[in-house]
């Protein structure tokens, strides 16, 4: 698919917020693939490398009193928003001082502060949930849109139909943002969807929905302003399709026979980083000493985190069943 | 004041809907056609299409919605037209619901409530029949609660709408045309405790919805013959007042639970599990069950009422734990 030419850079600091933001998530979750094999973060882990232009773009849009919400594959989404990566770090260790005790791991990153929702593991379970934030939201009369990622595979799900019908009927400010990442685990969206332009999915129900290029920052960024800007002035739900890619396996129990080493080497010649990266250097707003000041700043606040998480504690077992139902009067 | 349980469940709505401006009602048909058992009647023309809304085929979606309104600060009254309907909500209620407080760490709780229909009686066949309430009752995280009377009917809801955490309300079907008094300045009641409908001391008849009126007519029957039975309404399957379970057993020495849901797996087993941990010693005789017979629930009318538990079935495991002929299998 072609996209319209990619936007002009904005100002320097904007910019430099842009490469940083995708950078952090980078090597975060470079050292999360670290932490894994060394079986310090457990379980499910997804990777969001290769994909940072989509939450990195789209997220800082937002204001503080939008709401999020999201899939099993969110770090990128939660660092974005503004939840600290040592609270995530320590969630993914299954610390108590988690961002939400330990209790989800990976997959269920929840923040009260930045109304993060979660971290949703069912494939499109989020999507109903966002119609109601949004439906509350109407209700109430206040200004909030919420941003609602999940992935190609959702799109395919009964969930996801509904959530459509609903919103659009409702005409609520929800922003679906689909990260279509050409596959869902390892079934291609060819071989999954009858019609594999997914926007057209969304216009079917009467929502403005495009494609956009999803490894490239600024197209993000400007995508979702565009599109945020008309939800928030009462223009009903809008779905961006974000053309993007996966540069690591599914999980880390992938063994990736799906998909050919030569389409992913395809793939990462457009990887988002280099690419916002090089526009910069040309337009002489970074150099070399500017990149290895912002990987430095990046590897610090990766380093606080581990040790944030490396000397966090253990839920006392004691708690186990704390939290089934809210804690009104006696709190142990 | 005459009322029935359907007026008693609207007033109810409608008090809540006064009380609290979180609050809404939505369903497939709660607006426009008044409600499939015009429990909502009236109340679109009273409240209009935003707080009594109708929703489309989507059970899943309008579940979740109701859900994720919750988690935005309202206080979502979601009705699902009846239990059967509800199984294509249940990745919300069991993976969103049910579980978001605790996997988040305490962060977020949804104070959601959803009615639902429950249970058979109205030969409409299997897919529209279930009774699933037990069912429901497994997962850690809901709060299920069975009015079985008009106080209930009437007070339930508002207690629930009130708990911070998600709650379904079971309204059996043949419930909703029970006529009755309710006094004037009914309000709501807890929800916490199970209650004794009728004090006895040979035998305790133990059971929740529909099966308390059943028992309470065989416990008058049983009353013909000189025995004595205890009902007692269990009003909340979770969590189960195991203290009420156990001291109506210690004044009786016998139970019959009484539970339309199948047997196998059911909550009648939890229940008679729960005395046997709790009340072994203060039996007379084995704990006795009358269930839904393992069948779907067949269409006609000699079938479903064999397959459902009647007054005449109560009535012969109450007599047989008496006269020592126990055992039901
Ligand atoms: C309802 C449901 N079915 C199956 C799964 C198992 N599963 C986890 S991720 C996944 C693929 C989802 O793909 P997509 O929506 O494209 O998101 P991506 O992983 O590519 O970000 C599957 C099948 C699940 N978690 N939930
Ligand atoms: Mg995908």
């Amino acid at each position: 698919m072609t996209f319209p030419p990619s936007p002009s850079l904005p100002d320097e600091s904007d910019a430099r917020a842009l490469l940083r933001s995708m950078l952090l998530i980078r090597r975060f979750e470079e050292k999360c693939a670290e932490l894994y094999t060394q079986e310090k973060i457990r379980g499910f882990l997804h990777l969001y490398i290769g994909e940072e232009a989509v939450a990195a773009g789209s997220l800082p849009v937002l204001q503080p009193q939008d709401s999020v919400v999201a899939t099993y594959r969110e770090h990128g989404q939660a660092l974005v928003r503004g939840v600290p990566a040592t609270t995530i770090m320590a969630e993914m260790y299954g610390k108590q001082e988690g961002c939400a005790r330990g209790r989800g791991g990976s997959m269920h990153i929840f923040d009260a502060e930045t109304r993060f929702f979660g971290g949703n593991a069912i494939v499109a379970g989020g999507l109903p949930l966002a119609v109601g934030l949004a439906l509350a939201a109407r209700m109430q009369g206040e200004d909030r849109v919420t941003a609602c990622y999940f992935g190609d595979g959702a799109v395919a799900e009964g969930e996801f139909h509904e959530a459509m019908n609903l919103a659009a009927l409702w005409d609520l400010p929800v922003l679906f943002c689909c990260e279509n990442n050409l596959y869902a685990m390892g079934t291609a969206v060819t071989i999954a969807h009858a019609e594999t332009d997914l926007a057209l999915r969304a216009t079917s129900y009467g929502i403005p929905a495009w494609a956009v290029d999803g490894m490239d920052v600024l197209a993000v960024a400007a995508a979702t302003r565009r599109a945020v800007q008309s939800v928030r002035a009462g223009g009903g739900p809008h779905f961006l399709e974000f053309r993007t890619y996966r540069f690591r396996p599914h999980s880390m129990f992938d063994p990736e026979l799906y998909r050919s080493k030569e389409e992913v080497a395809e793939w990462k010649k457009r990887d988002p980083i280099p690419l916002l990266a090089a526009r910069m250097r040309e337009a002489g707003m970074l150099d070399d000493e500017g990149m290895e000041a912002l990987e430095s700043e990046v590897a610090d606040e990766v380093d606080e985190a581990v040790t944030f998480a490396e000397e966090g504690s253990w839920e006392p077992v004691e708690e186990l069943t704390r939290f089934v139902y809210s804690e009104t009067e006696e709190v142990s | 004041m005459k009322t029935t349980y359907r007026e008693a469940v609207r007033e109810a709505i409608r008090e809540a809907m006064d009380r609290d401006d979180r609050v809404f009602l939505m369903d497939e048909d709660v607006g426009h056609y008044g409600g499939c058992y015009a429990v909502s009647k009236g109340l679109l023309e009273e409240f209009g299409p935003e707080r009594i809304r109708d929703t489309p085929l989507s059970e899943s979606g309008f579940v979740g919605a109701g859900i994720g309104a919750a988690l935005g600060g309202m206080r979502p009254i979601v009705e699902v037209m009846t239990v059967n309907f509800s199984l294509l909500a249940l990745d919300q209620i069991v993976n969103n619901a049910a579980t978001l407080l605790h996997m988040s760490g305490g962060a977020f709780n949804v104070p959601v409530v959803i009615r639902m229909a429950t249970g058979g009686g109205r030969q409409v066949a299997a897919q529209h029949s279930r009774s699933l309430d037990g069912w429901y009752a497994h997962i850690p995280g809901l709060r299920i609660l069975t009015p079985a009377t008009l106080e209930d009917a009437r007070g339930m809801l508002w207690t629930a709408l009130e708990d911070p955490d998600p709650v379904i309300l079971f309204e059996h079907v043949l419930l909703y045309n029970m006529e009755g008094e309710l006094a004037d300045d009914a309000g709501p009641v807890p929800i916490d405790r199970a209650a004794v409908r009728r004090e006895g001391s040979d035998v305790s008849l133990i059971t929740f919805g529909i099966g308390v009126v059943k028992a309470l007519q065989a416990a008058e029957g049983l009353a013909e013959e000189g025995i004595s039975a205890e009902v007692l309404d269990l009003r909340t399957l979770r969590p189960l007042d195991d203290d009420a379970i156990v001291e109506t057993v210690r004044r009786t020495h016998r139970a019959v639970v009484v539970d339309e849901g199948w047997r196998s797996g059911g909550i009648s087993a939890e229940i008679s599990a729960r005395i046997t941990e709790g009340a072994f010693y203060e039996l007379d005789a084995p704990v006795a069950r009358v269930c839904g017979v393992e069948v779907p629930t067949p269409y006609p009318e000699h079938l479903e009422r064999a397959a459902l538990p009647q007054v005449e079935d109560i009535l012969e495991a109450a007599r047989a734990l008496i006269s020592g002929k126990d055992g039901t299998l």
